[in-house]
C-alpha cells in the first residue's frame, strides 16, 4: 500500500512542479510567448522529464542498482554504436547509399546495425571451411559480372566494392577462427559453473557466462543460438514466402475457381490462431517424426512456413490484383507471353516493395513463433543450441538476482537477444514503410 | 439487420469448417490411438476396449458427426492420461475433459478480464495523449516504447517484470498459483503480474491505432472549425475527434483481445498460472489428443467470436454500414 502512496505523492509533486515551472517562467521572462502560450500538459511533461532524469541519476548512483546501471549502459552503448554506424555510412559507400544514410533516423540505423551484427555472428559462430570461402568468392564474382552487364559501370563498381569487402571478412574470419570459444554440444566436466568468471564465487574464467546443468558453455551456446534460431527462422520465412508469394500471385493472375479455392482455404486456416494451430500440428508431428525418422525440427519448419504463408498469400494476392489490371500486363498477354513470364518478369518486380516490407515483418513473427514454441519445449530440439530453450532452462536463475546478478542475467540475455533482433527489424521496416508511403504526419 | 445476421451465419460456418480441420488434422495421426494411450506393453483386451470406446471401428465421417454431436452437449470425452490411469487402476475415478477444462477456462477468463480492465483505458488514454502531443519527444518516446514491447517475445517481458517487481523489489507475486478457495483480492494480487505482462503486449498496438485513428481525422473541416472557435486542443480531440474515431478503436480493441488468446499460452506457462493455456501446452507435450483437440477448438472459437464481435461492432458504429444503400 505504501508503494501506491509514494507513487501518488510523487505525481502530485511533479504536477505542482509543472505549475511552478510555468508560472516561474512567465514571471522571470516577463510573460514571453514561449511561456505565455504553454499549455499545462506541456509544462507537466517538462516537469515529468526532469523528475525522471533526476530519479534515474539518483538510482544510477545507488550501489544496489546493478541491473539499472547495466540497462542504462547498454542503452547508451547501443545509441552511440548506432550513431557511429550512421556517421560511417555517410562517409563510405556510393553516392546512393550515402544519401540513404543521411536521411536515416537513428532507430533505423540501429536496426541495420543489429541485423548486420547478427548475420556476422550467425555465419562465423563456428569455424568456416575453406570451401565456403571459395564458394563465396566465386558467387561474388559471378554476381558482379551480372551486375556489370545489366547496369552501368558506377553501380558495378559499388557492388564490386561490397563483394570485395564481404570476401575480405570471410578470409579474415577463416584465419581468425570461430567466434564461439567452445562447441555448442561440447560437454565439460564442470557443470553449473556460476557466471562472472570469479573463482571465489564458484566461477571459472574459461566460462565467462558459466556452464549449464550438464556442463555446456553458456556463452558458446548463446553465440551458436544466433546460427540456429535466426537461421531456422530465416529459412522458414523464405519457404513461407516462396509458397504464399507464388500461390498469391498465381491466384491474382489466373483468377476464377483457383483463386476462389485458395482464398477460401486460406480464410479457414487464418481463422485458427497461429500459435495454437502450430502447437496442434506439432503434437501430431511429434507422433509422426519418430516413425519417419525425419527430425522434428524439419516438421516445425514446414508447419510454420505453411501457417505463415497464408498471411503472405493474402498480401501477395491483394498486391497482385492491383497490378494485373495494368496496361502493360494486357500488352504482355497480347504478345502471347507465358504464365511464368507474366508472374516473374512483369508482376513480381512491381510487387517487390510491399513484399520486402512484409518479409521483414513476417520474419519477426516467424522468429517469435519459433522462439515461443522452443520456450514451450516443442520447437527446436536439443542438442542444437537455441535461445527459446535456453530461456526456459535458465529461467530459475532469475531468483538469485540479489546475490548473483551475473547469473540472473543469463536467461535475460537469451531472451533479450531475441527481442533485440525483432526490435531492430521492426525499426527498419517502420522506416522503410514511412519512406515508401511518403507519410510525414 | 440483415448484414449482421449474414456475419453471424458466416461466423458459424467458419466455426464448423474449423472444427472439421481440427478433427481431420488429429485423425491424420498414424498408428493406433490405443497404443498411444497405453504404451507398447498394452494387452489386447485393453486395446480393444479403448478402440471401442473411441469408436475407432467406424468411418471418419461417422466419427466426425458423433464427435460434433457430443460437442454440442459439452461432452468432450476423456483425456488419454485419465484413460490410461483408469485402465491401470480398474476404471474408477476418471475426470472428463469438460470437467478438467471448466475451472481453468474460468481462470483464463479472469486473467483476460483483468488484463483488459488495465490495458483498454490506459492505452486509449496514452493514444489520445500521443495524438495531442504528436511529433514531440513524448510522442517519440511512446512510439519507441510501444514498438519495442510489440516486438519483444512475451516471455522476455514476463521475466523482466519478474526481475523488477518480484525479485529485486518484492511488490508482486512471481508465481500465480491461484485456486478456487482464495478470496477475490488474493486472486487479483497473484494475477497482477501476468496481467501486466499481457497488458504490455497488447497495449502497444491499441495505443498506436488510437493515435493513428485520431490523427487521421485531424485534417477534417469540422476539426478545423472547432479549432477556429478557440477550443483547447485537448477538448477538440476528446469532444470532436475521439467519438468519430471510435469505430476503428473498438475494432482494434476486439482484435487485440483476440490476440490475448495466443499470448495467454506463453504467459500462463511462465507464471505457472492454472489456466487453459497451460493445460493445452502440458497436453501437447504428453500428446493427450482429446484435451488438445478440445483446447484448440475453444481457442479457435474464442478467436472467431471476438473477430466477429469486432466486425459487428464496426458495422453498428458506422451509420453508412448500418443502412447500406
Amino acid at each position: 500500500m505504501s508503494a501506491w502512496l509514494w507513487i501518488i505523492a510523487t505525481l502530485l509533486a511533479v504536477a505542482a512542479l509543472g505549475w511552478v515551472f510555468r508560472a516561474g517562467g512567465r514571471w522571470v521572462t516577463g510573460n514571453a510567448p514561449r511561456f505565455r502560450d504553454m499549455s499545462y500538459g506541456e509544462a507537466f511533461g517538462f516537469a515529468l522529464a526532469a523528475a525522471a532524469l533526476a530519479g534515474g541519476t539518483w538510482l544510477y548512483l545507488q550501489p544496489g542498482a546493478v541491473f539499472f546501471r547495466w540497462a542504462v549502459q547498454g542503452f547508451v552503448i547501443f545509441a552511440v554504436a548506432a550513431y557511429l554506424f550512421r556517421e560511417l555510412g555517410r562517409l563510405i559507400g556510393t553516392e546512393g547509399t550515402r544519401k540513404l544514410f543521411r536521411q536515416m533516423p537513428l532507430t533505423a540505423a540501429f536496426g541495420i546495425l543489429v541485423i548486420l551484427v547478427y548475420s556476422f555472428v550467425a555465419i562465423f559462430a563456428g569455424q568456416i571451411s575453406l570451401r565456403t570461402v571459395i564458394i563465396v568468392a566465386v558467387v561474388g564474382m559471378i554476381l558482379t559480372e551480372i551486375v556489370r552487364r545489366n547496369t552501368g559501370d558506377a553501380a558495378a563498381t559499388g557492388f564490386g566494392g561490397l563483394v570485395f569487402a564481404v570476401n575480405l571478412v570471410f578470409v579474415v574470419m577463416y584465419l581468425v577462427g570461430p567466434i564461439a570459444p567452445h562447441g555448442q554440444e561440447q560437454v565439460f566436466e564442470l557443470a553449473n559453473v556460476v557466471a562472472g568468471g570469479d573463482p571465489a564465487l564458484g566461477g571459472n574464467p574459461d566460462f565467462p557466462l558459466g556452464t549449464d546443468q550438464i556442463g555446456r558453455d553458456i556463452l558458446s551456446r548463446l553465440i551458436f543460438g544466433a546460427q540456429n534460431t535466426v537461421g531456422i527462422a530465416f529459412v522458414t520465412t523464405l519457404l513461407a514466402f516462396f509458397l504464399g508469394g507464388t500461390l498469391g500471385l498465381l491466384a491474382a493472375t489466373l483468377g476464377g475457381w483457383l483463386d476462389q479455392l485458395l482464398s477460401r482455404g486460406v480464410d479457414v486456416l487464418m481463422a485458427i490462431p497461429s500459435l495454437i494451430f502450430a502447437l496442434l500440428l506439432m503434437t501430431i508431428a511429434a507422433v509422426w517424426a519418430p516413425q519417419t525418422g525425419i527430425p522434428l525440427t524439419y516438421f516445425m519448419i514446414v508447419i510454420i512456413a505453411v501457417i505463415d504463408s497464408t498471411r503472405v498469400f493474402r498480401l501477395a494476392r491483394a498486391v497482385g490484383i492491383n497490378i494485373v489490371v495494368m496496361d502493360y500486363i494486357e500488352a504482355a498477354k497480347l504478345r502471347g507471353e507465358g504464365l511464368g513470364y507474366l508472374v516473374f518478369r512483369e508482376i513480381l518486380p512491381n510487387a517487390t516493395a510491399p513484399l520486402l516490407a512484409e518479409f521483414g515483418l513476417r520474419f519477426c513473427f516467424v522468429f517469435l513463433t519459433i522462439a515461443a514454441l522452443s520456450f514451450l519445449g516443442v520447437g527446436i530440439q536439443p542438442p542444437l543450441a537455441d535461445w527459446g530453450t535456453m530461456v526456459r532452462d535458465l529461467a530459475a536463475f532469475i531468483n538469485y538476482a540479489q546475490f548473483a546478478p551475473m547469473a540472473a542475467v543469463t536467461p535475460l540475455l537469451a531472451a533479450g537477444a531475441i527481442a533485440l533482433l525483432t526490435v531492430g527489424v521492426n525499426f527498419v521496416v517502420d522506416w522503410m514503410l514511412q519512406k515508401s508511403s511518403g507519410l510525414k504526419e | 439487420m440483415r448484414i449482421i445476421l449474414q456475419r453471424l451465419g458466416l461466423g458459424l460456418i467458419t466455426l464448423l469448417v474449423v472444427s472439421i480441420v481440427i478433427f481431420v488434422a488429429v485423425n491424420m495421426l498414424p498408428g493406433d490411438f490405443a497404443q498411444v494411450i497405453l504404451g507398447q506393453g498394452a494387452t489386447e483386451e485393453a486395446s480393444a476396449a479403448i478402440r471401442e470406446s473411441l469408436e475407432l471401428d467406424k468411418s471418419l465421417t461417422a466419427r466426425y458427426f458423433s464427435w460434433l454431436g457430443k460437442l454440442l452437449t459439452l461432452d468432450l470425452g476423456t483425456s488419454f492420461a485419465q484413460l490410461n490411469f483408469a485402465s491401470n487402476m480398474g476404471g474408477a475415478g476418471t475426470v472428463t475433459v469438460a470437467e478438467q477444462i471448466a475451472p481453468r477456462l474460468g481462470n483464463t477468463l479472469f486473467l483476460a478480464g483483468v488484463t483488459a480492465a488495465i490495458a483498454v483505458p490506459v492505452s486509449v488514454m496514452l493514444g489520445v495523449l500521443a495524438a495531442l502531443y504528436r511529433n514531440t519527444p513524448f510522442d517519440r518516446a511512446v512510439n519507441i516504447f510501444s514498438l519495442t514491447s510489440i516486438s519483444s517475445p512475451e516471455f522476455f517481458l514476463a521475466y523482466v517484470l519478474i526481475l523488477l517487481l518480484a525479485v529485486l523489489n518484492p511488490i508482486l507475486q512471481p508465481l500465480s498459483n491461484i485456486n478456487s478457495d482464495m478470496s477475490f483480492g488474493e486472486k487479483l494480487e497473484k494475477t497482477l503480474l501476468p496481467a501486466l505482462t499481457l497488458t504490455l503486449v497488447v497495449m502497444a498496438h491499441m495505443m498506436r491505432m488510437t493515435r493513428a485513428a485520431i490523427i487521421n481525422l485531424l485534417a477534417s473541416p469540422y476539426i478545423e472549425m472547432a479549432r477556429l472557435k478557440g477550443m483547447s486542443p485537448m477538448r477538440v480531440i476528446v469532444r470532436h475527434a475521439l467519438p468519430n474515431a471510435l469505430a476503428p478503436i473498438i475494432n482494434v480493441i476486439a482484435l487485440n483481445l483476440a490476440y490475448l488468446i495466443t499470448g495467454v499460452v506463453v504467459v500462463e506457462v511462465v507464471f505457472v498460472y492454472p489456466g487453459i493455456g497451460q493445460l493445452f501446452v502440458d497436453s501437447v507435450k504428453i500428446r493427450d489428443i482429446p484435451v488438445v483437440q478440445a483446447c484448440c477448438l475453444i481457442f479457435a472459437a474464442a478467436y472467431i467470436l471476438l473477430n466477429l464481435t469486432a466486425d459487428i461492432l464496426s458495422i453498428l458504429s458506422n451509420p453508412r454500414l448500418r443502412h447500406p444503400k
